[in-house]
C-alpha cells in the first residue's frame, strides 16, 4: 500500500513540472515583465526608469532562465525562473504585485471558501442522489419523464440566473437573509445559507440526470434481476443493491473534487461578497495581479493532482476487485 | 466585404457541414441515425429554433464597410445591422422600460415658458408617433393583430407550398390536414416519418415572433433600452452570433488536434501514448477557469501593448473572441482526446485492423481509413453535447471579465452591465431577463437536440431502445 501511494505521488511530479513550465511560459515568455510593468503603469507616457523601478520592487529585474552576470550556481538561482517559478514547488508564493504576502492571504481565505463549498457538495450530493433514486424508482413512467424534462430545463438555465434570481427573491423581496457579506465564526451561518442553497439548486438539473443514468445502468445488470427474482422488494433492491454498487463511480467523482473545494467558486463568492479564494482570484484578475493568478494556477493543479491520487487510493479501499499495482 | 477571422471560420464550418450532410446522405450507415433524429418531434422543434438562431448568426457574419451613400458611412457593419437599422438607430438617452414612452430616469427639462421642471422626458423614438399614453394600448393591440394576420398568411402560404410539393396523390383537404394535424396523420396512416406538423407549428410560432418584431420593433423598444439607450432587443439578437461562435468554433479549432492525438495514442501505444497522455494530463490538471483567466490576462497585456497592430475596434474584438475560443478549446479538448484514445485502443485489436496490418498497409492509411471514420460518432456526440455548456460558460466568463471583449455584444456582457442595476428601485429587469431568456432558449434547444443526436448515434444506446 505505502509503495503504491509513493509511486502514485512520484507520477505526479512530472505533471507538476509541466504545469510549472506552462505557467512560466504563459506569465514570463508570452509577455515579458516589461510588458506587465507597462500595463500596470498605463501603456502611454511610461518612462523606462519607472518600468525599471516597478521591476526592482517586485524582483522581476532578473534574466529569465540564465544569469550571465553571476558565477557558479547563482547563474541559475538568480533568475526569474528559479525564484518565481521553481519556488512554487516549496509553496513559496512570494508577495503579490501589490506587495501582500500571498501565502498568508491564502491561508486566511481558504476557510470561508471551504465553508461554502463543502456544504454545497454534501447537501447537493444527497439531494441529487435522492432525486435520482426517486426517478429510477418510477422509471419508464410519467413521473420519470417529467423529472428528466425538468432536469434538462434546469440544466439550460444559466448559473448567473440562479444567483441573481435567488439574491433578488430571498434577499430583496422576502428580506430573509443578507444578500452578501461574511461574518466571524458561527455568526457566518446566515451569510452562508443563501449561497449554499443556490449552489445546490443550480446543480440539481445536471446532477440528478447524471446519477439517474448511473443508476439505470446498474438497474439493467444481472445481479439486480436475480435480486428481484429472489422476491426482494423494490426498495431493498434500490438501496441495497443498485445504490451500493453505484457508490463506486459516485465516490470517484466526489473524492477528486475534495481538495479543489479549498479553491472555492469564482462567481458565487464574488456575488455574495465572501472573502474566499474564489473572490481572491477574481480580484486578482480584475486588478491584473499576475503573481496571485500564477500562484492560484499552481495551487489549483496541485490540489487537482492530489484529488487524483486520493481517488486511486479510495478506489482500492472500496472496491475489492481493484488490485494495488 | 470585410472578412473577420471568425467570419471565415464560420463560413468554413458551414461548407464543412454541407459536405458532411451530402456525404451522410450518400452512406446508409450515416443516413439512418440522422433519419432517426429527424423522426423525433422534440428534435425537429428544437432544430427549428436552432435554425432560426443560426440564420440570425449567419446574417451577422457577413460584414462589410458601409458605402458612400450609407448613413453608417465608414463603419464596418453586418447584414443583420442593415436588416435591423431602425432598431439600431433608434437610440435613446438612457434606460427605458419595454414599450415605454418616457425615459426611466427623471431629468431637468426646460419648459416652453422658460421654467425648469424635473420630469420623465418623452423618448425620442419609442412610441414617438403617439400623442399620449392612453393611445398606446390600442396602438399595440392593432399592431399585434396585424402581425398575427401577416404571420397567418405567410404560414398558410408555407403550408400550401409544402402540401403541393409532397401531395402524394391525396386530395387537397387531406394533404393539408396531413401537414398540420397529428391526429389526422394517424388516421391516414402516416404516423411514422418526418413530423411535419411539429415543424410547421414551430415555424408558426417563429413567424409570429418575427412579425411582432417587424411591426412593433420600429415603433417601440419592445425589450426596453439599456444604460446608453441602446435597444435591448437589438443587443440580444446581436449576441446570438457570439454565443454560436463560442459554442461551435471552440470545439472546431481543437478538433483536428484532439482527433489526431487521441487516435495516435490509442493506436501506436508505447512512448507516443506516454507523451500524449502526459500532455493532456498536464493540461487537464490546471483548473479550466484559472487557465482561461491566465491566458486571457496575457492576451490583454499583449493587446494593450500592441494596440497599433489592430486596424479597428471590431477587428480587435474579433481576434479576442477567436483567442477565447482557442483557449476554451485547449482546456476542453482533453476529454475528447481521452475518449478517442480508449476507443482507438479497442478498434486496433479488431480483426479488420489486424488484417490490414498483416497485409502491410501503412500506419497512416490504417489511421485514416479504419480508425478515424470509426470514432467519428464520438466526435459528433461530443460536439453537440459541448455546445450548450460553452454558451453558458461564455456568460460566466464575461461576467468575471475574462470573456469576450467588452465591446462585443454578448449575453454575458449584457448580464454583467445589468446586474448592477438590480439594486435600483424600481428594478431595471429587462436587459437581464432578455439576455437570460435568449440564452435559455438557445441552450434548451441545443440540449434537447443533442440528446436526440446522442441517442441516435451512440451504438451502446441503440440496443436499449
Amino acid at each position: 500500500m505505502t509503495a503504491y501511494i509513493i509511486r502514485r505521488i512520484l507520477y505526479a511530479i512530472p505533471i507538476l513540472i509541466g504545469v510549472n513550465l506552462i505557467t512560466f511560459v504563459l506569465f514570463f515568455m508570452v509577455n515579458s515583465p516589461d510588458d506587465m510593468a507597462r500595463m500596470h503603469l498605463g501603456v502611454k507616457r511610461v518612462t523606462p526608469e519607472s518600468i525599471e523601478q516597478w521591476k526592482v520592487e517586485r524582483d522581476y529585474d532578473k534574466p529569465l532562465v540564465f544569469n550571465v552576470e553571476e558565477d557558479g550556481s547563482d547563474r541559475f538561482t538568480q533568475t526569474i525562473f528559479y525564484q518565481k517559478s521553481l519556488a512554487l514547488f516549496a509553496f513559496d508564493f512570494g508577495s503579490s504585485d501589490s506587495g501582500r504576502d500571498i501565502s498568508y492571504d491564502i491561508s486566511q481565505r481558504m476557510w470561508p471558501s471551504l465553508a461554502i463549498a463543502l456544504p454545497v457538495l454534501i447537501v447537493g450530493l444527497l439531494t441529487n442522489i435522492s432525486f435520482a433514486l426517486l426517478l429510477v424508482f418510477f422509471r419508464a413512467t410519467y413521473v420519470d419523464f417529467m423529472g428528466v424534462v425538468l432536469c434538462v430545463i434546469m440544466m439550460s438555465i444559466s448559473a448567473l440566473f440562479y444567483i441573481i434570481g435567488g439574491q433578488f427573491l430571498v434577499g430583496k423581496v422576502l428580506h430573509l437573509v443578507p444578500v452578501s457579506g461574511f461574518g466571524e465564526g458561527i455568526a457566518a451561518w446566515k451569510f452562508l445559507v443563501l449561497p449554499v442553497l443556490i449552489g445546490v439548486i443550480g446543480g440539481i438539473g445536471g446532477g440528478t440526470r447524471f446519477y439517474r443514468t448511473l443508476f439505470l445502468e446498474e438497474a439493467h445488470r444481472d445481479y439486480v434481476r436475480s435480486a428481484r427474482a429472489k422476491g426482494l422488494s423494490e426498495i431493498k433492491v434500490l438501496f441495497g443493491h443498485i445504490l451500493k454498487n453505484a457508490m463506486i463511480p459516485i465516490l470517484t467523482g466526489v473524492v477528486v473534487a475534495l481538495p479543489l473545494l479549498f479553491m472555492g467558486s469564482l462567481i458565487t463568492e464574488s456575488f455574495f461578497g465572501i472573502p474566499g479564494l474564489g473572490s481572491y482570484t477574481i480580484d486578482a484578475i480584475n486588478s491584473q495581479d499576475f503573481a496571485i493568478v500564477r500562484a492560484m494556477v499552481f495551487l489549483g493543479s496541485v490540489l487537482y493532482i492530489l484529488g487524483l491520487v486520493l481517488t486511486d487510493i479510495s478506489y482500492t479501499l472500496v472496491d475489492p476487485r481493484v488490485k494495488l499495482n | 466585404m470585410v472578412w473577420l477571422w471568425t467570419d471565415i471560420l464560420i463560413w468554413l464550418l458551414v461548407v464543412l457541414c454541407i459536405i458532411g450532410g451530402y456525404y451522410s446522405s450518400k452512406h446508409p450507415h450515416l443516413r439512418e441515425p440522422w433519419k432517426r433524429v429527424a423522426q423525433s418531434s422534440v428534435a425537429v422543434a428544437s432544430g427549428t429554433f436552432l435554425a432560426a438562431f443560426i440564420i440570425v448568426g449567419l446574417l451577422d457574419s457577413l460584414h462589410f464597410k458601409a458605402g458612400e451613400n450609407d448613413p453608417d458611412h465608414g463603419e464596418v457593419i453586418s447584414a443583420l445591422d442593415v436588416v435591423m437599422r431602425p432598431l439600431r438607430k433608434n437610440q435613446e438617452k438612457t434606460y427605458s422600460a419595454p414599450f415605454a414612452l418616457h425615459l426611466f430616469a427623471k431629468e431637468t427639462v426646460e419648459m416652453p415658458d422658460g421654467s425648469q421642471q424635473r420630469i420623465y422626458p418623452r423618448l425620442k423614438h419609442g412610441g414617438a408617433h403617439l400623442e399620449s399614453e392612453e393611445e398606446r394600448a390600442a396602438d399595440i393591440y392593432q399592431n399585434v393583430i396585424s402581425a398575427l394576420l401577416m404571420a397567418l398568411i405567410t404560414w398558410m402560404i408555407l403550408v400550401a407550398m409544402v402540401g403541393l410539393w409532397r401531395s402524394e396523390g391525396r386530395t387537397f383537404k387531406e394533404t393539408i390536414s396531413v401537414w398540420i394535424c397529428v391526429r389526422c396523420r394517424v388516421q391516414l396512416g402516416v404516423s411514422k416519418g418526418f413530423p411535419w406538423p411539429t415543424l410547421l407549428w414551430t415555424a408558426m410560432l417563429l413567424l409570429i415572433l418575427l412579425f411582432l418584431m417587424i411591426t412593433l420593433g420600429g415603433k417601440y423598444h419592445i425589450l426596453g433600452t439599456d444604460k446608453v439607450g441602446e435597444d435591448v432587443l437589438y443587443q440580444a439578437l446581436k449576441s446570438i452570433r457570439t454565443g454560436l461562435v463560442i459554442g461551435t468554433l471552440t470545439t472546431m479549432v481543437m478538433l483536428p488536434a484532439a482527433i489526431l492525438l487521441g487516435v495516435m495514442a490509442g493506436y501506436f501505444r508505447g512512448w507516443i501514448d506516454d507523451v500524449i497522455q502526459y500532455l493532456y494530463t498536464t493540461l487537464n490538471s490546471i483548473p479550466g477557469v484559472l487557465l482561461i483567466a491566465a491566458s486571457v490576462l496575457m492576451l490583454q497585456v499583449y493587446m494593450d501593448n500592441h494596440a497599433d497592430e489592430f486596424a479597428s475596434v471590431i477587428e480587435r474584438a474579433d481576434l479576442r473572441l477567436l483567442f477565447l475560443c482557442i483557449i476554451l478549446g485547449i482546456t476542453s479538448w482533453t476529454g475528447l482526446c481521452r475518449l478517442l484514445r480508449g476507443e482507438a485502443m479497442k478498434i486496433r485489436e479488431l480483426d479488420y485492423v489486424q488484417a490490414s496490418q498483416a497485409f502491410g498497409v501503412s500506419h497512416m492509411r490504417i489511421l485514416m481509413r479504419h480508425l478515424v471514420p470509426n470514432v467519428m460518432h464520438i466526435v459528433l456526440i461530443t460536439i453537440v453535447l459541448d455546445f450548450s455548456g460553452l454558451v453558458l460558460a461564455e456568460a460566466v466568463l464575461s461576467y468575471i471579465n475574462i470573456g469576450v471583449d467588452p465591446t462585443t455584444q454578448s449575453w454575458g456582457n449584457m448580464i454583467n452591465s445589468a446586474r448592477l442595476e438590480m439594486a435600483r428601485e424600481p428594478v431595471v429587469w429587462w436587459s437581464l431577463s432578455a439576455a437570460l431568456i435568449f440564452m435559455f432558449t438557445l441552450v434548451l434547444s441545443a440540449n434537447l437536440l443533442s440528446d436526440r443526436v446522442r441517442d441516435a448515434f451512440d451504438p451502446k444506446l441503440r440496443g436499449i431502445q
